[in-house]
């Protein structure tokens, strides 16, 4: 009993933490361009000359 | 070559001062092109950010420097192949993205709440030897978790369901508010007495059910959305306005104001209604009014948006407001029409307007027969609980809705896009199609005729030479060798024709006189004009042709049991020929707009449900007064505005897939409906009788509502396979217009498609496609534009 008063809060913590960052970067704008974002994964572009 | 048309009235300020500007992009055929775009853009100075958005073509732009050189990335992009315009984002638009957004944050938190709480409820179920007090621990957490998130969560169906009270109705929305919030209540009030159970879980499983669907019938109907602003955008033609100063310089369309002075040189289309105040020009008015032959305008002649100038430039004052103008006349029939169809009543709100009384009078039945029975209140209210959720509407809520994505996307990759939610179901039902001709079955843009009997060498120079010039019958020409090289140093005689120099011997393409050939008779309907190449003579006889795919689709048509009329604005005799050779038998011509609609009401008279398809101006009143319409994407921008799909491409064969998709998906929206009627009869008499608690109702629920969404995905495989294309269901644009035939002379059978992942450098400017509901003055300004400036590297 006692590690679930700990343990349970624990665990539901952890899922907001998630929750707020999907909330985040819904609000960010990265949910608006899927397809472009799966490509940009393949760019090597930071290789090339060290800029981002 | 390349038209500058100022653009900075569309730019943006955004939040850190930077200017902010949206292009939509056509061209982009894979993901490498992301990073070519970015990486060339890089170089240009006061660029701050330049991002392609690859799931929607577009590239967003900021800048700092006020005296940004906004043309050289135009510039720069049309060299890489890239044909771009600068794009204002609809209202409309941002409110749908910010609804799709919306609904996502509270599927997230529906989705975590329901995950959580099953968490804790499965311990409750499976810990057969919990002690009490845990037991109330795990429920009280439960409770602290579900309630904060049923009442962010359920935000949009407490929302329309209150709205739906206040109006005194009742929608799907009420029992699934009334659902949710009775199951809290009573899994509160279980809790705070210790009892064994508590239907946290239910709750927020039926939302997250519940906002999935309907997350994702948004974000289809979205991407719809953003693909045809897109094609608007870049479609949409820019007007020559001419300054007090006497400047000359190419505006938006809607920047035109009343009053303006616009100038329009041959081959260009009038942009706005007016009055001409010098020149003069003869102008093919076949998509305002559907006459075919042309007519001749000079000073104080009232001239209308969309019709194509032959020859001579005009100067034309703008009169948009001006209150019994063609347009405003034709709007007032639209407008009627619209009222009249509006009062459609979709498939699924009859279901539900017939079920939503229906169940909470079985859950109140339970509630009174249980207690009547001698039941406590307590168990009573269980079991009511139980009956609201069993026979949540949420299959009901599923089954149109999933079908109409599932077949809605179907058809999008077969290049039809739908403008209002309720056309697939309004196709199905049709039993008759009305075809517009001029510009519908037949080209809307003149054709060379009898191109079959000119060799093939003399005519592919001929249209090399025809493509420096924007005359709209050297157009014509142009088109039957669309990626034939122009003649270094063609120039272009005005009102004669166009005159170059091939291997030595000079060659000529133009009227008669100018090419030095005897008159000869031609039929009133075909323009002659001639090409000379030294001793070679050709007599190109141009007309509009009917559609490549024009007997096929009517005989596909006629087969599925449809009567198929032709009502044009055209005089008869054209009319008859058409209908002769398509072998239609039901025709009428020199039907005005107003006529059209009564022909259309007269068949609805008689029980037809009609199909309307039409391009024309003069065609948007009956296109509202269908009972379902459709316009090809080279339409003008009022007939799509009226009609409830668009479809892309050269030919007509898209009407059938549509018809065919929708009637698939009417039949499966059916199986749906019954499927889920079937259920409830099996599911609710088991809930009142009292054998299911809430939480095995929901998971009753939630397999019903999977079962319906799996049925709708057929909707979507079913169609299309044969029609699918790769290339346009990447680019989603038809082929350019001189796609139609390849240099080896194949006219009439394979089309050999060429698709926009070919570069069309320079401006090229068309249809627009603005959504339904914006049928207002400035999108009646702007239609079709001029035949495409070809400019070749």
């Amino acid at each position: 009993m006692n590690a679930l008063l700990f343990l349970v809060p624990l665990a539901l913590l952890l899922g907001a933490l998630g929750l707020a960052a999907f909330v985040w970067s819904l609000n960010a704008g990265q949910y608006e361009d899927l397809e472009g974002a799966a490509a940009r994964a393949l760019a090597d572009d930071d290789v090339e000359d060290g800029r981002s | 070559m390349t038209m500058d048309v100022d653009f900075s009235a569309l730019a943006t300020r955004g939040r850190n001062g930077a200017l902010r500007l949206e292009l939509a992009l056509d061209g982009m055929t894979c993901a490498a092109c992301i990073f070519e775009i970015e990486a060339a853009l890089k170089a240009i100075p006061h660029l701050v950010a330049a991002r392609v958005n690859y799931a929607d073509r577009r590239l967003s732009l900021e800048w700092t420097a006020p005296d940004f050189d906004f043309a050289a990335v135009l510039e720069r992009l049309r060299r890489m192949g890239y044909r771009a315009r600068p794009f204002e984002r609809e209202s409309g638009e941002n409110a749908e993205r910010e609804t799709a957004r919306r609904l996502l944050r509270c599927l997230a938190v529906a989705g975590f709440a329901t995950v959580n709480v099953m968490m804790l409820s499965e311990a409750v179920w499976l810990g057969g030897d919990m002690d009490e007090a845990t037991r109330d621990f795990f429920h009280g957490v439960s409770a602290i978790i579900a309630l904060p998130a049923t009442a962010f969560a359920g935000q949009p169906f407490f929302a329309s369901a209150f709205a739906a009270l206040r109006a005194r109705r009742l929608n799907i929305d009420v029992p699934i508010s009334l659902g949710v919030l009775l199951s809290l209540a009573m899994s509160v009030y279980e809790t705070l007495t210790h009892a064994p159970h508590a239907y946290f879980d239910s709750a927020t499983m039926l939302l997250a059910f519940l906002l999935l669907a309907r997350y994702l019938d948004c974000a289809m109907r979205r991407k719809t959305r953003a693909v045809a602003a897109n094609l608007a955008a870049l479609r949409a033609p820019a007007a020559c306005r001419i300054a007090a100063d006497g400047a000359q310089n190419y505006v938006p369309l809607a920047a035109l104001a009343p009053g303006d002075h616009v100038l329009t040189r041959p081959g260009e289309r009038i942009p706005a209604d007016g009055v001409v105040l010098s020149g003069e020009a003869s102008l093919d008015e076949s998509l305002v009014t559907g006459e075919t032959r042309r007519r001749c305008v000079s000073a104080g002649d009232a001239v209308y948006a969309g019709a194509l100038n032959f020859d001579g430039a005009l100067t034309m004052r703008v009169q948009a407001a001006a209150g019994d103008s063609l347009i405003d006349e034709i709007e007032r029939l639209v407008e009627k029409a619209t009222a009249a169809r509006s009062r459609y009543l979709r498939l699924a709100d009859r279901v539900s307007r017939l079920y939503a009384p229906l169940v909470h009078l079985a859950a109140l039945g339970a509630l009174l027969a249980w207690l009547a029975a001698g039941a406590s209140l307590h168990d009573a209210l269980v079991t009511a609980i139980a009956v609201l959720i069993v026979t949540c509407p949420c299959a009901l809520a599923l089954a149109v809705p999933a079908v109409q994505v599932a077949a809605s996307g179907a058809l999008f990759r077969a290049g039809v896009l739908l403008n209002s939610d309720d056309a697939l179901e309004r196709l199905a039902e049709i039993d008759t199609v009305v075809f517009d001709k001029t510009g519908t079955l037949t080209t809307p843009e003149p054709c060379v005729v009898n191109a079959q009997e000119i060799e093939p060498e003399l005519l592919a120079l001929a249209a090399r030479l025809a493509h420096s010039s924007r005359h709209p019958l050297a157009c014509a020409v142009a088109r039957e060798y669309p990626r034939a090289m122009a003649i270094e140093g063609a120039r272009e005689e005005r009102g004669a024709g166009v005159i170059g120099i091939v291997e030595g011997v000079e060659a000529r393409l133009g009227d008669l006189r100018f090419c030095s050939v005897d008159d000869v008779a031609t039929d009133e309907d075909a323009s002659v004009i001639a090409f000379r190449h030294g001793e070679r003579v050709a007599l190109l006889r141009v007309r509009q042709t009917l559609r490549h795919d024009a007997h096929e689709t009517i005989d596909a048509l006629r087969r599925r049991g449809l009567r198929v009329l032709i009502l044009s604005g055209d005089r008869a005799a054209p009319v008859e020929a058409a209908a002769r050779a398509l072998g239609v038998t039901e025709w009428r011509g020199a039907l005005k707009p107003a006529d059209k609609v009564a022909r259309l009401e007269a068949l609805r008279d008689e029980g037809r449900k009609t199909l309307m398809i039409g391009d024309g101006i003069n065609d948007a009143p009956a296109l509202a007064a269908a009972h379902v319409s459709l316009s090809p994407i080279d339409a003008t921008q009022i007939a799509q505005a009226a009609a409830d799909a668009v479809f892309l491409g050269e030919g007509l064969g898209p009407i059938v897939t549509t018809i065919d998709a929708a009637r698939l998906a009417r039949a499966l929206m059916r199986q749906n409906l019954a499927l889920s009627l079937l259920y409830n009869t099996v599911a609710a008499p088991l809930a009142m009788a009292g054998l299911l608690t809430p939480l095995i109702a929901a998971i009753a629920m939630s397999s019903s509502s999977l079962i319906v969404t799996l049925n709708a995905l057929r909707a979507g495989g079913a169609n299309g396979s044969g029609e699918r294309d790769t290339r346009r269901k990447r680019c989603f644009l038809p082929p350019p217009r001189g796609g139609r035939s390849s240099a080896e002379g194949d006219r009439e059978g394979v089309t050999p498609r060429v698709f926009a992942a070919e570069p069309h450098p320079g401006p090229q400017s068309g249809p627009t496609l603005p959504l339904k509901g914006r049928v207002n003055t400035p999108t009646l300004a702007s239609t079709r534009s001029p035949c495409a400036t070809r400019i070749d590297a």
